[in-house]
């Protein structure tokens, strides 16, 4: 118990009761890297959130950043008094400041706060630290010729992205999301992604990321924690609660694991890349990634096809050796979701029971699969 | 509601008695001759064959009621000036005015020892506040300035003066002891002729001009036999011992 | 055009009315903040209280306050224990009572800005290290101010048409407590029509320029 208190990351051991509704929730996060909370509408995700960051009054338990207690029986820092970034869904912005306005209004009482706080030390480097806080959030987000607008004159990919640059902008220790991208359409989606997945690279923050869609997790996600009806189903690392069969279902048509590798070769002449990842070499189409780049691959469990030889003549470019770990079950009868390791990385496929059977699938068993489609991301 | 009930009552009984002559006459009543005026109504629906609906106010608005079409068939005012004005300008009939009450002038404090000698005690300025119905307007007030001037006090009691509407009002500021003090109407205060609550000086009536409420029949009410008997039965004997019971004088 | 006593009316009037105004701004803003956020079981009866004044006749509550201010009432004990004297005939009596009268003109506008803005907002400001009191005066009151518009002019312009109350509590000292529609009424009482429409006009066409200003002023408001 004092040990998993004073361990670094985000201790939640909390209650919430409400009519219809009990969020009951025992959980550890890590104290680095991005962890979604993913879960329907209605598992508890969002009220997860905001009772880390002190928004909901009537949760009981415990709630430990880095060994601090921001909430016990004794203890209650509120929201205001913890190191936190907040992004809402809506983006929540004050429609009576400006861009800059909001910007600065966290930015300013965290200044006022650290002088408070240290009134011995040097205010100036202080300043100047800010400062290039305030100016690195509005680079990274690429809002500089924003500033002087009103909220109400934003696009909603826009005033998200202030949303978030105002969360920065008080130089959080720990960043919560909460699904930043489900009030946007498909095409704010995509380009917001990019800066998203830019602060996942430069930010040395945990962030805690409420989504339910598959594809944002896929994308930008760590770490996991699958959240049903107020309680915690599945937490843990991104590939292990993605290839697990007894989770995958819900995913349904997105069932599917995500690899990280890195980018080894790049063929100009077909315009593909060779990604290097679990001892072995996938070709995906080339997105203009330098080689030596970081690449996350997504393969999800329908694209992935069984054969007992290497095939010679198909049109597909991606097969790898694997063996059989288990079968499991899957969404509809007729279909089974097989759980494959490639050279250590977990993989799933889909197949019919049939294909299944007649393949003869058992565990142990050395397969070749075939990848019909592999998204980098 | 009051008006209501009143009427109903005095509808029913007209009605028990199954006079086929029976009218009706609709009445306009100054509020401070609320209370007798009650009394009255039944006794005229007992002793007559018709019957009257009443209506209590103050007597301004009566005055701007009347000239905008209301349909009073008859006005007991709180003053003079009033019916005769009507009747100057034709909405009522002149020769049916009359003096159906004059009003007796009390200082009046709800403390039960404070008046005795009302000119030494105003003398005296050993009071708060001196509580009298706004001059412009109520008769009532008229005389208590009158009576501030006939004993030579009324520039040093101004400082103390506070005025209500109305004689209603004068009366609550002092009932209340907002003000420890007032000129108030010696109906207001009086039962079965005896001051019942606090204490009060009976002005003497040569220290004023008296306080007449005069009654006038209206042009509505002029074909109507109710309206004419009413006006009648105030003059009667029942109905004066009624008034005088009240604390009002009768010519 | 107008008598002296008329202009000293008009003057005091607005001496009133703005004196009111500011002092429900002070008084009324935490009770509508409280009413607007509160999951308490008493905010249906508080709310209920601050209603009042609408359903009671003037010059009935007016009779209440005197009996309330007056010796024997609590407030009035209250007031002459604290060596103030009685309230009634005073000016202060006059602002103390029309603060009663004019309560939900300031609450319920101001309440229903507090809540149509949402938690939402001071939410977004507590993560962004603004405390409470911070939130209210850099969050709450900017994002109301329509309503704290509406519930100023409301509590303006129904101080200045007070009548009923003022009359009660006042009695009518030149200078202290006769106010304009006091006096208009006194008029019209007397039969002087003239006075009174002339009286009246002013404080109508004196009341409609400050609207006008006031709606103009705000253009959100118009747009409501």
């Amino acid at each position: 118990m004092r040990d998993s208190v004073s361990k670094p990351g985000i201790r939640a051991r909390l209650r919430v009761e409400w009519p219809g509704f009990t969020l009951d929730v025992d959980e550890h996060l890590p104290p680095r890297g991005v962890t979604a909370l993913f879960g329907h509408s209605g598992s508890g995700k969002t009220t997860l959130l905001r009772c880390i960051a002190g928004l909901e009054r009537k949760a009981t338990g415990q709630v430990c950043f880095n060994g601090e207690v921001w909430q016990d029986e004794r203890t209650w820092v509120p929201t205001h008094r913890r190191p936190i970034g907040y992004v809402f869904q809506e983006a929540s912005l004050f429609p009576h400041l400006t861009v800059l306005g909001n910007l600065r209004y966290g930015q300013r009482r965290t200044l006022a706060k650290a002088e408070n706080q240290r009134p011995g030390e040097n205010k100036l480097s202080e300043v100047s630290e800010d400062k290039f806080s305030l100016e690195h959030a509005i680079e990274l987000l690429g809002i500089g010729h924003l500033l002087e607008r009103r909220p109400a004159a934003l696009s909603g990919g826009e005033r998200q992205r202030v949303g978030m640059a105002r969360a920065l902008a008080v130089r959080p220790r720990l960043l919560l999301m909460d699904e930043p991208l489900a009030a946007l359409d498909l095409a704010r989606k995509q380009e917001i992604l990019p800066y998203l997945e830019r602060l996942h690279d430069h930010l040395d923050i945990p962030v805690v990321y409420v989504s339910h869609a598959p594809d944002e997790v896929a994308r930008l996600a760590d770490h996991l924690v699958v959240m049903d009806e107020g309680r915690v189903q599945a937490s843990g690392p991104l590939n292990e609660i993605l290839s697990r069969l007894d989770l995958p279902i819900r995913l349904g048509e997105d069932a599917g694991v995500v690899l990280d590798g890195q980018v080894a070769e790049r063929d100009e002449r077909w315009h593909l890349l060779r990604v290097a990842c679990c001892s072995a070499s996938l070709w995906v189409r080339d997105n203009g990634a330098a080689v030596g780049d970081h690449a996350r691959i997504r393969i999800l469990a329908r694209d992935i096809s069984i054969a007992r030889e290497p095939k010679t003549g198909t049109s597909i470019l991606n097969t790898l050796p694997a063996r059989v770990v288990s079968l499991g079950e899957d969404s509809h009868p007729a279909l089974t979701l097989v759980k494959l390791d490639v050279a250590g990385s977990p993989v799933l496929a889909r197949l019919t029971r049939r294909s299944a059977e007649e393949l003869g699938l058992t565990p142990g068993m050395d397969v070749w699969i075939q990848i019909k489609a592999v998204a980098l991301l | 509601m009051k008006n209501l009930v009143t009427a109903s009552a005095v509808l029913a009984v007209a009605l028990a008695a199954g006079n086929a002559a029976a009218e009706e006459a609709t009445i306009a009543v100054a509020a401070n001759f609320t209370a007798p005026m009650k009394i009255i109504a039944e006794m005229f629906a007992e002793d007559t064959e018709h019957t009257v609906v009443t209506s209590f106010g103050a007597t301004g608005k009566f005055y701007a009621q009347i000239k905008n079409g209301a349909p009073f068939e008859a006005l007991l005012a709180a003053d003079e000036k009033t019916p005769k004005k009507l009747a100057d300008e034709g909405a009522g009939v002149a020769d049916s005015r009359f003096t159906y009450a004059i009003g007796t002038l009390v200082l009046w404090s709800a403390k039960p020892d404070l008046v005795e000698d009302g000119k030494a005690l105003l003398a005296s300025g050993d009071f708060n506040k001196l509580s009298i119905a706004n001059p412009k307007l109520a008769p009532y007030g008229v005389a208590a300035v009158q009576t501030m001037e006939a004993m030579g006090l009324k520039d040093a009691l101004e400082p103390k003066l506070v005025m209500g509407e109305n004689i209603a009002q004068t009366f609550q500021f002092v009932d209340t002891g907002n003000a420890d003090l007032g000129f108030v109407a010696l109906s207001q205060v009086m039962q079965n002729g005896e001051i019942t609550k606090g204490s009060g000086w009976v002005v003497p009536a040569d220290m004023h001009a008296p306080i007449r409420q005069d009654a006038i029949m209206l042009e509505p009410g002029k074909d109507n036999p109710a309206v004419a008997a009413f006006l009648e039965y105030l003059k009667s004997e029942r109905a004066l011992e009624v008034i005088h019971a009240f604390g009002y004088e009768t010519e | 055009m107008l008598s002296d006593t008329d202009l000293q009316a008009i003057g005091l009037t607005l001496r009133l009315a703005t004196t009111t105004t500011l002092i429900l701004f002070v008084v009324g803003t935490p009770i509508a903040w409280w009413l607007a956020r509160t999951r308490s079981r008493w905010k249906g009866p508080i709310g209920a209280v601050v209603a009042l004044p609408l359903v009671l006749p003037p010059t009935v509550l007016g009779f209440y306050l005197l009996v309330a201010m007056g010796p024997n009432g609590p407030v009035g004990q209250l007031t002459q224990s604290l060596g103030i004297g009685l309230l009634p005939f005073t000016f202060w009596g006059l602002v103390v009572a029309s603060v009663f009268y004019s309560f939900p003109f300031m609450v319920q506008p101001v309440q229903n800005a507090f809540e149509a803005m949402g938690e939402r907002p001071l939410e977004a400001a507590a993560t962004l290290r603004a405390s409470p009191l911070d939130r209210f005066f850099t969050v709450a009151v900017p994002l109301s101010l329509p309503g704290f518009a509406t519930a100023g002019i409301l509590t303006f312009a129904h101080t200045v048409g007070e009548f009923g109350v003022v009359l009660m509590i006042g009695g009518n000292i030149p200078g202290v407590t006769r106010v304009a529609s006091v006096q208009i009424y006194d008029y019209v009482e007397a039969l002087e029509y003239g006075n009174a429409h002339r009286l009246a006009a002013v404080l109508l066409v004196f009341s409609f320029l400050v609207l006008l200003a006031l709606y103009s002023w705000r253009p959100d408001l118009r747009k409501t």
